[in-house]
């Protein structure tokens, strides 16, 4: 017990909070550049404009099945060789985008696919070009049924945020490793601490899909 | 990039060894875990439904790394000795597992219990309405979604970098360590990768289009 | 359609165009001192992890250690009194990378002078002797390289060059690569190996964190530490071997070296120097 109270003096959950702070910064960052480039990437391969959709595709496909750790080594220590350099804390966000967007793509697309044919007709017929029908109609629709697809995947992005201690990303998961590498009888409250701030995080993040969710329902109902 | 991928073809081919046996062992004891607590997310009493919203929700929100590094260092220091493939192996099964908790809690709540009553009342016998139509039925149903959560895995083993695991990620930062040559390291690393990933992920999507349509 | 189709092609353009702005010049082949002067800044890739060199100090949130003091007294001699030296932490696994790709000027972290390395970076003159030793629990059966059998495993950490050594020195045995220091001591008190194996100043100072741990087998190699650049930053280069020159006959050396390891039991500071 006497471990937990040394282990949680002030300087070190001061630590802590600011690990989380980077990875909230680096989450809702990602979060946001994802959700435009992932609503674009999966719009683009359902439309079917030839070859350009397909290439979309085949990249998303690419990017899915690479391990997101491999994309941080990428974006981090292997672009450097081709100019591109960036500090940890962009490298960081921009392998969590290209990883993020890729995965919202498809959600998105099954999602623009779930909403059903005889809406764009309709909207159509009522003279609206095929661009407002998207995004009027049908975009609107989709992002209501995808919710908690979407959630889910952005529970996973604040989660995966801890692969980035692999290139030192000072965020809450690689403070964490700090303090306890520093004194191993910190180790238990350490992760602890982890579980507990991760859960609460991602836990109240669910809580606020959940609640969308059951207004949007009602106003459809 | 050839080059790497011709010189260290042991070590590569190794790593992908290690990386495809964690997964399959995961994936075969996430679906053990993973189906129990989907019955126990559907139980008859409360407390037995609470334990296992409790697990699914809990594990959920907790990163990958956190549950394998926990395995890795807190317990060996106290209960038993776990090497880095273990650990990062029941890391990813516990991981997992809650995943495929919903997927089979969802399956079995979307297949109607009509189903059965309907098998029955025309003369099947309980193990006949099972195997022609309930079994069947939830195959198609939970194949594709275990497919993909098996590629996952695949890309999720690469957690096992951290606690020297000796899988595919493990060796590729070796090479890249011993031969300075990142760029193209990373680069075979991540064709291996995709060599198993892409055609899974691609028959996947066949087999969800094809029984979908049926 | 075709409007949507065009406003969609211009998306992709842009962002097309986006990507390629931020590929610039190539940032690793540019003179590393010249830029330096005109930021004043030199970029160093230092250990967080590693106590005495460069530990994370919690409290006030900064790098603290030997490599850091010379760093910092270092930038001084090289850029003048405005010079500021920005940290940048680095683990034996990244510093080869980050060096090459021009994240860092120059790397001080404990990294030794090898062969190897020196066909894709370069390096200063040594400015500390290590040797290469292992850690073991109080009371260990391990004594020394000799007692490292098939049975036993060893820590080390990805991108060192003690994992190298150590598989010459004792070939039978398993060597676990971990990420980082801090990872790697960890391990060991998780009784995920039997010894840990780097430069005996980075283990004197695990064993002054944690004294259930000691230093055993004395040096069996030689572990002399220079500062690496990227290959071809001669400018640097030789601004750098001055610096250290000037460091050792005006006496700031001896003051750094005694200031971190002057009082650590088992420790020649004639040895290192």
């Amino acid at each position: 017990m006497q471990n937990f109270i040394d282990a949680y003096s002030a300087i070190n959950l001061r630590y802590l909070f600011e690990g989380l702070w980077i990875t909230t910064e680096v989450s809702v960052v990602s979060i946001f550049f994802s959700f435009i480039i992932g609503t674009l990437m999966g719009v683009a391969r359902y439309v079917n404009i030839k070859y350009f959709s397909a290439i979309i595709g085949f990249i998303i496909d690419l990017i899915r099945n690479l391990p997101l750790l491999l994309i941080l080594f990428f974006t981090y220590f292997a672009l450097p060789n081709i100019g591109v350099r960036l500090a940890v804390i962009p490298a960081s966000i921009v392998a969590m985008t290209v990883f993020e967007s890729a995965m919202l793509a498809e959600i998105i697309r099954s999602g623009i696919n779930a909403v059903p044919v005889g809406q764009m007709e309709a909207a159509r017929s009522n003279g609206l070009t095929y661009v407002q029908a998207m995004t009027v109609v049908i975009l609107p629709q989709a992002f209501k049924a995808m919710i908690p697809a979407l959630v889910s995947q952005f529970i996973s992005l604040v989660k995966d945020t801890s692969l980035a201690t692999i290139i030192l990303l000072p965020e809450l998961t690689y403070h964490a490793q700090i303090i306890y590498g520093q004194d191993v009888n910190y180790t238990i409250p350490m992760f602890v601490a982890l579980a507990v701030l991760y859960f609460v995080f991602n836990y109240a993040l669910s809580l606020i899909s959940r609640v969308i969710d059951r207004r949007m329902s009602r106003t459809r109902a | 990039m050839f080059t790497i991928l011709f010189d260290h073809a042991s070590e590569l081919f190794s790593g992908l060894g290690y990386t495809l046996g964690a997964s399959l062992i995961a994936l075969i004891g996430s679906l053990v875990l993973g189906t129990l607590f989907a019955l126990m997310e559907i139980g008859q009493h409360k407390w037995v439904r609470v334990i296992g919203r409790a697990y699914v929700e809990v594990v959920r929100n907790i990163p990958l790394l956190v549950i394998t590094m926990g395995f890795y260092v807190i317990v060996p220091m106290f209960i038993v000795q776990v090497d880095g493939f273990t650990a990062g192996t029941i890391g990813l099964t516990i991981y997992t597992s809650a995943f495929i908790a919903e997927t089979i809690r969802s399956g079995i709540q979307s297949v109607s219990s009509g189903q059965m009553e309907g098998a029955r009342s025309v003369g099947l016998t309980y193990y006949q309405a099972m195997f022609h139509i309930i079994f069947p039925q939830a195959i198609k149903i939970v194949i594709p979604p275990l497919g993909n959560q098996f590629i996952n895995l695949v890309k999720n083993s690469s957690i096992l970098a951290f606690v020297a695991g000796f899988d595919l990620m493990y060796q590729g930062k070796i090479i890249a360590n011993s031969t300075f040559n990142t760029f193209d390291t990373y680069l075979a690393v991540g064709l291996l990768y995709l060599i198993v990933t892409m055609p899974l992920s691609y028959l996947m999507r066949f087999l969800e289009k094809k029984w979908k349509t049926a | 359609m075709q409007k949507w189709k065009k406003w969609l092609a211009l998306a992709a353009t842009m962002l097309v165009a986006l990507a390629l702005s931020g590929c610039g010049q190539n940032a690793a082949s540019r003179d590393a001192l010249a830029h330096a002067k005109q930021t004043d800044t030199l970029v160093w890739g230092v250990k967080a992890d590693t106590r005495l060199f460069g530990l994370m100090n919690i409290k006030t949130g900064k790098i603290e250690g030997f490599d850091i003091d010379m760093a910092k007294a270092l930038t001084k001699q090289v850029l003048g009194k405005k010079g500021k030296a920005q940290l940048v932490q680095v683990t034996s696994d990244t510093r080869v990378p980050m060096l090459k790709g021009g994240n860092v000027d120059a790397v001080i972290a404990t990294m030794t002078i090898t062969p190897e390395r020196e066909k894709v970076l370069d390096f200063t003159d040594s400015y500390f002797n290590a040797g290469q030793s292992l850690l073991v629990a109080k009371g260990s059966k391990i004594k020394s390289v000799k007692d490292l059998t098939a049975d036993t495993k060893v820590i080390g950490v990805q991108g060192s060059n003690s994992v190298d050594n150590i598989k010459k020195a004792a070939p039978q045995t398993t060597v676990l690569q971990l990420s980082d220091y801090a990872q790697a001591f960890t391990a060991l008190k998780s009784h995920q190996g039997d010894a840990l194996t780097t430069d005996n100043g980075i283990l004197y100072g695990m064993s002054q964190q944690d004294s259930n741990y000691v230093v055993v087998g004395g040096m069996f190699t030689k572990e002399p530490y220079g500062i690496a650049l990227n290959k071809g930053q001669t400018a640097l280069q030789q601004a750098l071997n001055k610096a250290l020159k000037t460091l050792r006959a005006n006496g700031t050396y001896e003051k750094l070296v005694n200031k971190w390891f002057g009082d650590i039991p088992g420790f020649d500071i004639k040895e290192v120097e």
